[in-house]
């Protein structure tokens, strides 16, 4: 599996678009500081850029990859491999080499500008982990549907619809529904639908790191016990984990399966 | 050598393979022909694990090899399109699948023989078809596998690296390996297939000998014979 | 009128000139502060050598100086009051007061002051006090550099740092209040300073007033209290140059503003405060130059608030900035500056072109359903607030700053 992740690695590496990726976010990293010399403040907009782009990004690439590469992978499977290695090392290969732009790209600029120096590094380390726990969750989404569907333009189609659903859509509902049922206790369910989106609930788990869980346990007690303490941090990291296995597993179940 | 039984497959609800059953023997080279849809690459890629038959078993060398990895050692494919990920140069994809699979022998042998050195240091996506075939049969031939598969392993080839290919499938033959190869090149059929397996909407038409064949058509010419099959069936 | 006038300034210049200093210490003749009270005449002076005295209610009842040399201790035993002053013209200075007695039903305090005019409390160190210094129907007094340190937990278990009722024309300046249930609590104090204070940790509020009228507080620093400052019942209370900093808690706020008429709110810093200041039934009053920096809310108009004038703030990174009910009741926003106006100035005149809206749509569904912060900054409400901000719908339409500034107001507040 390693020396399939490897070449993977090494073919996305050298992709156009992996540096395209990663000089978005050297360029952003850079823009941020020039506009605001403030560390806290950049990671304050990086972050709600990276709740945005990275799993948009890697469900692009997922599918992309997934795609473009078919006949290697069938070059691959006719060789003495397991299944599993060889998706398991693609779909790593994939995810680490996004994870890595998103990382070195915006890396760079906050080391330059004194990250280590300043309090805001473990903002900013939350801050990457979430995004590669993004990447590494929406590459394994895209890798599932790309597996689903033959049809290049549908699998396109369904994962950036899949896409949308998990950005906008669920928050929308998830509104409305509040709004709705505003009569009733509404905090476990609002805590409960976050940890069922990966996007809610790595924006949370910044806001947390932010200072921002004052402000949401204005709101009841429920919320100030449930992100006032440790319990809460630890418990949305090991979700996200959960959010990279269940469909890491989904998909290398579907890829034993599939015909090619 | 192998023996496939009572293999079914379906696509949804269009059942590609309906039982079939057939041995291939060492040391012979088997045509398996077939009109598009017929159910030749379904058949290969069962073998090769590619795709994964409803029910029945595939043998090789008298063990079930469904559900099994490790015995694709003992197979060379040459698939039908050869696309590579375009990033890589031909010399680092052949590393690579070195690499992966251990036990290649004589690569350097086969880029001087079908004269690929001046494009090893090309990235894959600047290759024309024919030069990527060149490739796609260098990764195949490099290893001393009993069991040899083509498909279509002619596409885009030149007359010249025709001939090698033929050099080399009779000099795969001789050593006692079991190749089986599809193509719509009856001439290649003629020159080289010991037995033709004749596929027909998922079943075995005909399997035997080429002479076998002209003699149950009654038609002098393999192309002609392989006409009055298909004439009959769709009368 | 004239001879009795005449006959006050000749018993005052007579004291003054009998006036006696005595020294109550170990190896003193006076041993005991209480002792030391009895034989002493006013307008004597009383120091006090170092060294810890056990003392029961120390009442002062003439006009007396009491200077503490390297604050000695004095220690009330948990027995009532430690210093009652009864008397005008009182001076308590350089002592370490400790160990008041804890009552659900009285209000015991290290010094109280009763009734009293001209007296200067100054320089005192206290702990473990219940109430700390506590003024009652007293006027112009002083209440300087003192410390009051406690460890309050609860607000029922607690008492007040400096804690004055019925009082006027006091003056309350640079004293330390911590780990207290209000830092400063004044009730019917009018005319009154309160200057240079810090005050933090406290359990309830920094600083609370009730039912005071024309006060001023100003260059006070509010830290991580229960809350900042309550303003409660009271008109024109002036409010400068303060700073209101990390009053972060659920339900926490750096200035609460309650029934209240007429006060000005000039040159403060509100700074990462769960709320930055939070309006109910607060009229006519004037917000300007102050700096509203990294807030959850800026300002929370709830309802009954008329005729306020926000102008030329700085409103920078607040989660939100204004929260508003109801309709716009002459309430004025003009010429701050808010750092996520995103229009343009062409003419260069340091003036958007186009209006800001400070309400977004989404701190109207915050208000209907609180839980619904949950949604802050994710992409689904920033795409409502945006398409708010191109049509409006649910915000009332002229509640908007019609000149945005471009750069941010240069306020004076003492940094």
């Amino acid at each position: 599996m390693l020396k399939i992740l490897k070449y993977s690695f090494m073919d996305l590496m050298r992709s156009r678009w992996s540096y395209v990726y990663f000089f978005f976010y050297l360029v952003l990293g850079f823009v941020l500081f020039f506009l605001n010399s403030d560390v806290t403040k950049a990671v304050i907009t990086l972050m709600n850029v990276i709740i945005v782009l990275t799993p948009l990004i890697g469900t692009i690439f997922g599918v992309m990859y997934f795609y473009s590469s078919r006949e290697f992978t069938e070059l691959l499977l006719a060789q003495p491999l397991k299944r599993k290695t060889i998706f398991a090392g693609q779909y790593l290969g994939v995810s680490l080499s996004l994870s890595m732009s998103l990382v070195v790209g915006v890396g760079i600029p906050f080391v330059i500008y004194g990250i280590f120096g300043s309090a805001a590094i473990w903002d900013f380390s939350t801050l990457l982990l979430v995004g590669a726990f993004l990447t590494f969750i929406f590459v394994a989404l895209s890798f599932n549907l790309a597996l689903a569907f033959k049809d290049r333009i549908k699998g396109f189609g369904f994962s950036i619809l899949m896409w949308l659903f998990m950005a906008v859509i669920y928050d929308g509902l998830f509104l409305l529904s509040m709004m709705i049922f505003d009569d009733y206790p509404l905090d476990k369910l609002a805590l409960g639908a976050t940890l069922f989106n990966p996007i809610d609930l790595s924006r949370i788990l910044i806001l947390l790191k932010l200072d921002i869980s004052a402000l949401l346990g204005y709101t009841g007690a429920v919320f100030k016990n449930f992100f006032g303490t440790g319990l809460g941090l630890l418990l949305s990291l090991i979700m996200l984990s959960v959010w990279v296995l269940i469909p890491g597993a989904l998909m290398l179940r579907q890829a034993e399966k599939k015909d090619f | 050598m192998i023996e496939v039984r009572k293999l079914n497959k379906s696509y949804g609800p269009v059942d590609v393979l309906k039982g079939i059953d057939i041995t291939f023997d060492r040391g012979e080279i088997t045509a398996i022909l077939g009109p598009n849809g017929s159910g030749k690459t379904t058949l290969i890629k069962s073998i090769l694990g590619m795709v994964i038959p409803n029910s029945g078993e595939i043998l090789l060398d008298e063990q079930n090899v469904l559900g099994s990895w490790r015995y694709r050692d003992k197979i060379s494919y040459v698939p039908q399109i050869a696309n590579f990920p375009g990033n890589l140069k031909v010399a680092e994809l052949i590393r690579m699948i070195r690499d992966i699979r251990p036990g290649a022998m004589n690569h350097e042998k086969l880029i001087d023989l079908l004269k690929l050195q001046p494009f090893l240091d090309k990235k894959l996506v600047a290759l024309s078809g024919g030069t990527r075939q060149k490739v796609n049969l260098v990764l195949a031939f490099m290893f001393d596998a009993p069991l040899i598969v083509l498909d279509e392993p002619t596409a885009g080839l030149d007359p010249v690296a025709l001939i090698l290919l033929k050099q080399m499938i009779a000099g795969e033959k001789a050593k006692g390996k079991t190749i089986l190869i599809t193509t719509h090149i009856m001439n290649l059929v003629e020159e080289i297939a010991d037995k033709v397996v004749f596929l027909l909407d998922g079943l075995i038409y005909f399997h035997g000998t080429v002479a076998e064949l002209r003699e149950k058509t009654g038609e002098g010419n393999l192309e002609k014979a392989i006409a009055a099959i298909l004439r009959d069936s769709y009368a | 009128m004239k001879i009795e006038k005449l006959l006050i300034i000749g018993l005052l210049l007579a004291s003054s000139l009998s006036a006696a200093s005595r020294t109550v210490g170990a190896e003193e003749a006076l041993t005991s502060i209480g002792e030391a009270m009895k034989v002493s005449a006013p307008g004597d002076t009383i120091f006090i050598q170092p060294g810890t005295y056990r003392e029961e209610t120390i009442y002062i009842d003439k006009p007396l100086v009491i200077i503490g040399r390297d604050y000695p201790v004095i220690d009330g035993m948990n027995k009532g009051y430690i210093l009652e002053v009864r008397s005008d013209s009182v001076t308590v200075k350089g002592l370490m007061l400790i160990n008041v007695q804890k009552s659900y039903t009285k209000a015991y305090s290290a010094i109280h002051v009763y009734g009293s005019k001209n007296f200067v409390i100054e320089d005192n160190k206290l702990r473990n006090s219940f109430f700390g210094i506590l003024i009652e129907r007293s006027k112009e007094g002083l209440i300087r550099g003192n410390r009051v340190i406690g460890n309050a937990v609860t607000e029922q278990s607690s008492g007040n740092g400096i804690h004055a009722w019925h009082s006027d024309r006091l003056t309350i300046s640079d004293n330390h209040v911590e780990g207290m249930r209000d830092g400063i609590y004044l009730e019917f104090v009018n005319k009154s300073e309160i200057v240079g204070n810090l005050s933090r940790n406290n359990v309830r509020y920094g600083l609370h007033f009730m039912f005071s009228n024309d006060d001023r507080y100003l260059q006070n620093r509010f830290e991580n209290n229960g809350a900042g400052v309550a303003v409660m019942f009271s008109k024109r209370i002036d409010m400068r140059q303060n700073e209101f900093a990390l009053n972060w808690g659920s339900a926490s706020y750096g200035l609460l503003l309650k029934e209240i008429l007429e006060g000005e709110i000039v040159d403060n810093t509100f700074h990462r405060n769960t709320i930055g200041i939070s309006a109910d039934g607060a009229s006519k009053i004037t917000f300007s130059h102050n700096n509203f920096d990294n807030n959850g809310w800026a300002i929370r108009f709830h309802g009954a608030c008329y005729d306020n004038d926000i102008t030329k703030n700085n409103f920078r990174h607040n989660a939100l900035d204004i929260s508003y009910k109801g309709p716009i009741n002459g309430n004025v926003f003009d010429q701050n500056y808010w750092s996520e106006y995103a229009g343009y100035d062409l003419d260069k005149n340091n003036v958007g072109d186009v209006p800001y809206r400070p309400v977004k749509l989404f701190s109207y569904v915050v208000n209907k359903t609180p839980e619904t912060i949950i949604l802050l900054r994710s992409l689904f409400v920033d795409i409502i607030n945006f398409s708010e901000k191109v049509s409006p719908i649910m915000t009332p339409d002229n509640l908007k700053d019609n000149r945005p500034l471009m750069k941010p107001v240069e306020i004076d507040d003492r940094s």
